[in-house]
């Protein structure tokens, strides 16, 4: 017994349950303020202030609504399944926190003569890793839809499920032109192919712009939030849910978007890159800085990105549910087909 | 008939190709909610700025008082009359002696009382008063609670004495004056 807890690296366990922690509540904090940036960004769009008395510049916002979420009253409907009820928006959520775990937030750091690697797990298969947990998202939506009993609930939950099941298939394609050009499934790989040369982006900007329509898809945001549908299905697959339940729904679609701009930033903006097209260890910082930094670029990266979510959605309206297919099935699966045809042919004509 | 030349027909010939890529009419419309996020807001932080009013705006009533506080209705009810909502109601009596300095003339209004929820704000009854003692000031009527705080008396409608609480009256008065002013312009113009 004894041996096998001493052959156990301790202090590996330990850093990555430290790192782990961190991760979490990064993401919690990030969701909680997206919330806040989503509100002003939209105000400003529609030329309001947003939310500005809650403290500073209304900075305690997110602090104010979450606490008006958990003391609402919790209303678990009389005719639903309370066991899936209940599960419906706790998968949702653990499902969104999941993903966090493969995605390299940055290089290696350096404490007490020990090199800490900045990703939970480089798992070799790292982007099957994060397609098998996002699709798993879908249950999170679909359990809580049918446990409402509620129509409008199912309609919800029916076009989620159709909804993120024929997106998730151009995102697939289009992954596999870059699969095709890095030859490699590790994101933590990915990212170190794309430190000292150009930027994924620069090779399949076409396979860039099908994964983020199919990542706004796969979020359900605006413009193919058909699963909530205010006007249509009053909430959709959350019409039932309330108080802190309700709260994890809408806050699992905020991490969701978090995760889901980490995810782009490091397959096509290079991750932990600063500089596309160069060589930043050309700089000579130390190990700890160039962590850092690179961390503190992979973050503006996400910002971005997270930003280009809430940009679009307050400036297209949502699709009808008939054009949502039509440009899923028969836009941008054939165009991710094409994209993939075209990088292979070149692959094979660069390399004869 | 054409009653406008505003008419616009509607384009019905099925979508260009660049149309059906969607991109570039989504990327103009990004470029237009961009530029939106500089623009200035039309939102106004209500209690600490407020809108300015239009000359002609009609809040809140206020009974006037002469410059030595005495009150000026005589309780005629003219502007009961003239009011289309029948919102206000008054009782009359006499000044008794050793009242001249509560009221300025024989004969004023015990109980005089505006039902803010009938109310229409239409300010006839500033127009009809032949004493100067009523006036629509720029304040609209607050959020209440019950039914019968919206029934304002004269604790609510009589301005502020002019020597005990000076500071208020004049606050008042100005708003008065500002009206006074406007009035006789509309009425020259």
């Amino acid at each position: 017994m004894n041996s096998i807890l001493l052959s156990v690296d301790w202090a590996l366990v330990l850093e990555k349950t430290l790192f782990i922690a961190f991760i979490i509540s990064i993401s919690l904090v990030i969701a909680m303020y997206t919330t806040y940036g989503e509100r002003k960004i939209a105000a400003w769009i529609q030329d309001r202030h947003g939310p500005n008395r809650a403290g500073p510049f209304g900075l305690l916002q997110p602090l104010a609504d979450g606490l008006k979420l958990f003391f609402k009253e919790e209303i678990i409907p009389n005719s639903s399944n309370k066991f899936l009820f209940i599960l419906g928006p706790s998968l949702a959520m653990i499902t969104a926190m999941l993903t966090g775990a493969v995605i390299p937030w940055g290089d290696k750091i350096e404490i007490f003569g020990r090199s800490i690697s900045l990703q939970i797990a480089d798992v070799n298969i790292g982007i099957l890793y994060v397609f098998g947990v996002v699709s798993l998202g879908v249950y999170g939506i679909m359990i809580g839809a049918w446990a409402s009993n509620n129509k409008f609930s199912l309609m919800g939950g029916l076009r989620a499920a159709s909804q993120i099941i024929s997106y998730e298939l151009a995102m697939g394609i289009a992954l596999i032109a870059l699969l095709m050009t890095s030859g490699t499934l590790s994101l933590g790989e990915m990212v170190r192919q794309q430190q000292t040369g150009g930027w994924n982006f620069f090779i399949q900007p076409l396979g860039f712009l099908i994964f983020l329509i199919c990542a706004f898809a796969e979020c359900n945001r605006t413009p193919f939030d058909l699963a909530e549908a205010e006007n249509e299905l009053i909430g959709g697959y959350h019409a039932e849910y309330s108080s802190m339940k309700l709260g994890f729904y809408l806050f699992a679609e905020y991490i969701n978007m978090f995760i889901s701009s980490a995810v782009m930033a490091s397959l096509y903006f290079g991750g932990y890159d600063i500089i596309p097209f160069y060589d930043e260890s050309a700089w000579g910082l130390s190990v700890n800085t160039m962590a850092v930094l690179g961390a503190l670029a992979l973050f503006v990266k996400i910002l971005l990105l997270i930003f280009v979510f809430m940009w679009v959605r307050w400036t297209i309206p949502r699709f009808r549910y008939d054009q949502l297919m039509n440009l899923g099935w028969k836009g941008l699966i054939p165009l991710a087909l094409f994209n993939m045809l075209i990088t292979a042919a070149f692959i094979l004509f660069l390399r004869k | 008939m054409q009653l406008t030349n505003r008419a616009k027909s509607v384009d019905r010939r099925p979508l260009s190709l660049m149309e059906k890529i969607y991109l570039p009419a989504i990327f103009k419309g990004m470029g237009i909610t961009f530029s939106h996020i500089f623009k200035k807001k039309v939102t106004i932080n209500y209690p600490e700025e407020t809108r300015p009013f239009s000359p002609v705006f009609r809040g809140l009533h206020i009974l006037n008082r002469d410059e030595e506080g005495r009150e000026n209705c005589t309780a005629c009810g003219l502007c009961a009359v003239a009011c289309p909502a029948e919102a206000i109601t008054m009782d009359a009596a006499e000044r008794l002696p050793g009242e001249e300095h509560l009221y300025r003339e024989e004969k004023y209004a015990a109980k005089y009382e505006i039902n803010m929820l009938r109310c229409i704000f239409c300010g006839l009854c500033e127009e009809a008063c032949p004493k100067d003692a009523i006036y629509l000031t720029e304040t609209f009527a607050p959020a209440n609670y019950s039914r019968k705080s919206f029934i304002y008396g004269k604790d609510n409608l009589v301005i502020p004495h002019p020597k005990e609480n000076s500071d208020a009256f004049q606050k008042a008065k100005g708003l008065i004056d500002e009206r006074k002013e406007k009035a006789k312009q509309e009425k020259t113009a």
